[in-house]
């Protein structure tokens, strides 16, 4: 079994509602030092697409992003306490993650700078992946952690 | 017998079995059927319902007769590979489950690819090899455990085969799936296989159907006779086994596909009995050179024997025989193809039922296509692979053939049934249905192959009808004079069965079902707290201490909330930001009551009705800001409320500016509930002024706690005590939990302890005393109803249903006798009913506690025309006694609601 | 299991989804001026049609936005 899985501590995430054609989607996008993505389920360690005028930031504060908005209309959520991260990274992760996932995985399909909300096991996550080792972030509800944890280390060792 | 050599089994690697408990030895490569045969055992055991003699009938998934037990129940003795030390015991019929959790790991896997081909036969491995080559992700799986099918059985382009197992398991996207039958064919090309132990999902862009196809029995008098078997079933434990079930054979045939079987075999074929008058001459010569009779225009009318076949009548002759190699014809296994929806057509001059047209992107190829000369199932396979490929975006070469010699099919002349005693004529051998049955069915009038399916019970056995099912329809188009076979029945998944313990894989144990705990959970274990489920939540229900049963604990819970203060993790209600200029004038339009005039800083209790008027959740809303308000829902209506704000602003009014983003675990909540709260709050938050003048019921403050933790705390009570909600960043929840419970004041307590103080309240709890029937007036909640606004369902309550006076309405009961405890769900009657069925039923109990504050029972009903009845005795009978109570209004404790200032 | 397409995310599982009934049925735009048979028809009556089918879904485990397609109820392909 090569696969690694660990909780990492992410900086803050806020989840962020903005037009994406608006100014104030480039001040927010100067003030990460990326844009926000517009491609569907695409993302970054900065800022990942959750829907047309949604994104999950992280690093900057609901505050910073307030100011950023100014007056467009949108909203602005601290979410950092919403969810954990787990890093799970091998040759063998990905065929962890197909025992749960009904995505598409394939490097051809997904690689590394996308990103999903779907279903993994029985628990709603995103799933972000990071590079091509592959490494892949989870994000997933606390009161979920239990659950997935255990269902990750289960899957884990049928790897490979 | 187990013949000298040939054979694809290793005579090197000898594996012991038993049967019945007698020891046999086998081959690293049988199956059990193979090893039995090579061993001289042919009989297995009687039919179920008769007790007649049966022996193996085929070599596959079609096996009628060879059920055996092994750890797992009924196995076909055909399908099962033998291993060293397996113990098999023949079944008749039934097998039986073991009480022992099955111990082996079953799991899932995902998986996606351009092409799926179904079937590692000639058609099946040739299109995987053709879509395989363009770099087309291919994915072939098969039943069998060696990828060939009909080769394997007719010992045809062994080499080619070789060399194509080793291109397919070296190209990179391609995975070869031995082993593994796809069972099911749903939507969107959605197919599950099964292996033994593995279940996997396969979403393919193009499926490839190369399911081959299955003999037919032939049906005459005593046809179910041991040593009666398909003929390429005879022809495969030779060519593939090496195993013998007889030297002396007759072949019975409508087709020309048993000559292959009687070649193969010569020099212990006596006879060909082919129903056609003038089978091809080609065949005809082989065989007369071979030494082998050919009795064209002839059928089998009797099998001679009793426990096992000796002989057979044809016409006026008596051939003796020990084993009768039959073909009915063939039908192509249609089963997936039928599964994703495709339609098939009868084919008069193959006399079968062939693939018509297809609804899902998909070939289907080969003996499935009724294709059944080699040459024409591999440039099939070829073919459909490229096409394939193509389609889902990738290019190639059509690779080239194999040389393989031409053949030309014959059509067949197919016999349905013989002249003879009917009732010894076998349909269905595992159901002991013979033509007398079909005849009793038609009979009855009945004409459609589902019906005399379902008066016979003909093809609802393990198989499924593989074998039974076109027999049975060619019995019934020759008992009612139909010129051919009128239709098929259902095919439904799964194909071959799968077991219970593979479908549920890994969710089992505590794998199941995801138990969600919150922060504080650790701390409620450490104390003692037995836990509620409450949706996939676990919630404390209660505190015991040593010695206190739940009815102690709660009591004191409800004590310690009404005259001290008593604490409870609140974390799993739901929390929905709702921002946006429009925010405001959202709620307006959803909640019953009006929320855009709300003043920041302040909370509201809200009801949310569906657009039919009836109660779908409740919760507190605080404005956050003049564009940003925190509702919360019921624990177990959060997505739910979510999906409903999510439906209604961009279903509805797309125009108006709000966004909604879940917060439920951002936020730890912490009630602090009773008299002395405050006190509490002082310690833990001591930069807050609690008192009445300063923190206003229904208001919140931003504060910091005594430790520097940040906290939005809010004063609403669902207990009608004077009571502080604390919430925090989830990540703090367990931190300040410690810092509440470390003032050593609180009583921690449970739903159930919460579920009483409300109800002493009366305020229902959405689900328990609402159903999706209730309105806000049922409940009484008139007030909170606005007249002024519109809103989601408000116009449903001008509806006559609505007005009813009828209508069951929320009322409380006392119980005449203080100590007994209406059950919930308990159903209420009037006085002087008689119980004689049907019983008019005036309500139901919907919540039912003991009081510590009232110290008797209590409960809350939904009564037809409650309100009216309000001093009224109605009956609750029981099973063992009725229950006497007097309804009440729905308010039990401080009326005048004096206590929420402490 | 269906696999429907998110004009957003592209092809999920049905598991993901939410079901929303028939499309194209709006929320009346004054209620009160409606009789009650008017509302009930509203609230209570839809299509049911053996074929081409509009209705309603929203991603509610993905992206959680609303969008209309087509799909035959009878063959359950799902057409535009
Ligand atoms: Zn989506």
């Amino acid at each position: 079994m090569t696969v690694d899985l660990r909780e990492i501590a992410l900086p803050r995430q806020v989840d962020l509602r903005v037009d994406p054609i608006a100014p104030a989607a480039t001040r927010i996008g100067e003030l990460l030092g990326t844009p926000l993505p517009v491609v569907p389920n695409t993302g970054s360690e900065a800022v990942l697409w959750l829907g047309p005028d949604e994104w999950l930031v992280f690093g900057a504060s609901e505050d910073q992003l307030r100011t950023a908005l100014g007056d467009t209309p949108g909203s602005v959520v601290d979410v950092s306490a919403n969810r954990v991260v787990y890093e799970l990274s091998g040759p063998d992760a990905r065929d962890v993650l197909e025992q749960g996932c009904a995505i598409d995985l394939h490097p051809r399909a997904f690689g590394p700078g996308r990103c999903a909300q779907t279903m993994l096991a029985r628990a709603n996550v995103i799933l972000h992946q990071v590079d091509a080792a592959p490494t892949y972030r989870l994000l997933v509800r606390p009161s979920f952690a239990g659950y997935l944890t255990s269902w990750l280390r289960d899957a884990m060792s049928a790897a490979g | 017998m187990r013949l000298p050599e040939g054979g694809r089994i290793d005579r090197t690697k000898p594996l012991r079995f038993t049967v019945d408990g007698i020891e046999h030895t086998g081959c690293a490569g049988d199956t059990l059927a193979s090893a039995m045969i090579a061993n001289g055992l042919l009989t297995v055991a009687p039919s179920t319902y008769l007790g007649r003699p049966r022996g193996i009938f085929a070599a596959g998934v079609d096996e009628p007769n060879a059920l055996v037990q092994l750890d797992d129940p009924m196995q076909l003795a055909t399908t099962v590979e033998l291993v060293d030390g397996l113990a098999a015991t023949t079944l008749r019929g039934k097998g039986r489950l073991t009480d022992e959790p099955d111990a082996a790991r079953y799991d899932k896997r995902n998986a996606h690819c351009d092409v799926l081909v179904v079937g590692g036969g000639p058609a099946g491995v040739a299109a995987a090899l053709a879509a395989g080559r363009t770099g087309a992700r291919t994915i072939l799986a098969d039943e069998q455990r060696e990828l060939g099918g009909s080769l394997l059985t007719e010992n045809r382009l062994l080499d080619w085969l070789a060399d194509a197992v080793e291109e397919l398991d070296a190209l990179p996207e391609t995975r070869v799936l031995t082993g593994t039958t796809a069972f099911g064919y749903y939507d969107q090309n959605f197919v599950a296989c099964a292996s033994k132990t593995r279940l996997w999902h396969v979403r393919a862009k193009h499926v490839v159907l190369a399911t081959g196809a299955h003999e037919r029995p032939l049906v005459f008098v005593d046809n179910d006779l041991p040593g009666i078997m398909l003929a390429s079933a005879v022809r495969q434990y030779v060519n593939r086994y090496a195993a013998l079930p007889g030297e002396n054979i007759v072949v019975a045939t409508t087709n020309d596909g048993a000559y292959g079987t009687a070649f193969d075999l010569a020099g212990r074929v006596s006879t060909i009995v082919d129903s056609r008058s003038e089978p091809p001459a080609e065949l005809v010569n082989r065989a007369r050179e071979l030494g082998i009779e050919v009795l064209a225009g002839s059928t089998v009318r009797q099998a001679l024997g009793t426990q096992r076949i000796g002989g057979v009548r044809v016409g006026d002759r008596e051939i003796a025989c020990d084993v009768l190699a039959v073909s009915g014809g063939w039908n192509p296994a249609v089963h997936l193809f039928s599964q994703s929806q495709g339609k098939t057509r009868y084919d008069e001059r193959k006399a079968a039922f062939v693939p018509d047209k297809s609804v899902q992107a998909q070939h289907i190829v080969g003996a499935a296509n009724a294709v059944y000369d080699l040459t024409g199932c591999l440039d099939e396979g070829f073919s459909a692979g490229i096409e394939a490929a193509k389609m889902t975006g990738f290019d190639g070469e059509k690779p080239a053939a194999p040389y393989t010699a031409r053949e030309v099919i014959t059509d067949p002349h197919p016999v349905w049934f013989v002249d003879g005693p009917e009732g010894r004529q076998f349909v269905d051998l595992q159901r002991d249905v013979t033509v007398a049955d079909v005849r009793r069915a038609t009979g009855a009038g009945m004409r459609s192959v589902e019906h005399v399916k379902r008066y016979t019970t003909i093809g609802t056995a393990h198989d499924q009808g593989k074998t039974s099912g076109f027999a049975a329809i060619g019995v019934i188009a020759q008992l009612l004079g139909a010129e051919s076979p009128q239709g098929t029945t259902t095919y439904r998944p799964p194909y071959t069965p799968v077991s219970f313990a593979l479908l549920a894989g890994r969710d089992r144990g505590e794998l199941h079902d995801p138990v969600r705990k919150t922060p504080m959970h650790d701390w409620h274990v450490r104390n003692g707290a037995v836990f509620e489920n409450v949706g996939q939540w676990k919630r404390p229900w209660y505190y015991p201490q040593p010695g206190e049963d739940m009815k102690a604990a709660v009591l004191r819970e409800c004590r310690a909330a009404r005259t001290d203060v008593a604490v409870m993790d609140a974390s799993t209600l739901g929390k929905i930001d709702i921002q946006g200029p429009d925010a405001g004038e959202f709620l307006n339009r959803v909640y019953t009551n009006a929320f855009a005039k709300l003043k920041v800083g302040h909370c509201r209790y809200g009801l949310l009705c569906k657009a039919d008027g009836m109660v779908f959740d409740d919760g507190v809303v605080m404005r956050v800001a003049e564009d940003r308000f925190l509702a919360t829902t019921t624990t177990g209506n959060a997505a739910a409320v979510l999906d409903w704000f999510e439906e209604w602003a961009q279903t509805e009014w797309p125009d108006l500016e709000v966004w909604f983003t879940s917060v439920t675990e951002q936020w730890a909540t912490i009630a602090v509930v009773g008299p002395q709260a405050r006190v509490v709050l002082a310690i833990v938050a001591p930069d807050v002024d609690c008192s009445q003048d300063a923190f206003d019921f229904m208001t919140f403050k931003d504060a910091f706690l005594a430790d520097g933790t940040p906290a939005r705390i809010a004063r609403v009570s669902f207990s009608g005590e004077l009571a502080f909600e604390i919430n925090v960043d989830g990540r703090a929840g367990a931190r300040v939990w410690d810092a509440v419970m470390a003032t050593g004041l609180p009583t921690p307590y449970g739903t159930e302890t919460m579920h009483v103080l409300r109800a002493e309240k009366g305020y229902v709890i959405v689900g328990q005393d609402t159903d999706g029937t209730v309105t806000p007036q049922d409940l009484g909640m008139e007030w909170i109803v606005s007249p002024r606004k519109d809103f989601v369902g408000k116009r449903s309550y001008q509806r006559p249903d609505a007005t009813r006076p009828d209508r069951k309405q929320l009322v409380g009961l006392l119980p005449t006798d203080p100590d007994e405890l209406l059950p919930e769900g308990a159903q209420l009657i009037a006085p002087d009913t008689p119980l004689t069925p049907p019983v008019p039923m005036l309500g139901h109990v919907t919540s039912s506690y003991h009081s510590a504050a009232l110290e008797r029972t209590f409960a809350l009903a939904l009564v037809k025309g409650g309100r009216q009845l309000i001093g009224r005795t109605v009956l609750a009978p029981l099973r063992d006694r009725t229950i006497a109570a007097t309804i009440t209004e729905p308010i039990f404790y401080d009326p005048e609601g004096a206590r929420r200032d402490g | 299991m269906l696999l429907i397409p998110c004009p957003w995310c592209g092809d999920r599982d049905e598991t993901e989804f939410h079901y929303g009934g028939q499309a194209g049925v709006p929320y009346p735009e004054r209620p009160a001026e409606l009789t009650d048979e008017q509302w009930g028809e509203y609230l209570f009556v839809r299509d049911n049609p053996k074929g081409e089918f509009a209705e309603r879904w929203s991603h509610s485990a993905g992206c959680r936005r609303w969008f209309n397609l087509v799909r035959n109820t009878a063959t359950h392909e799902i057409v535009r």
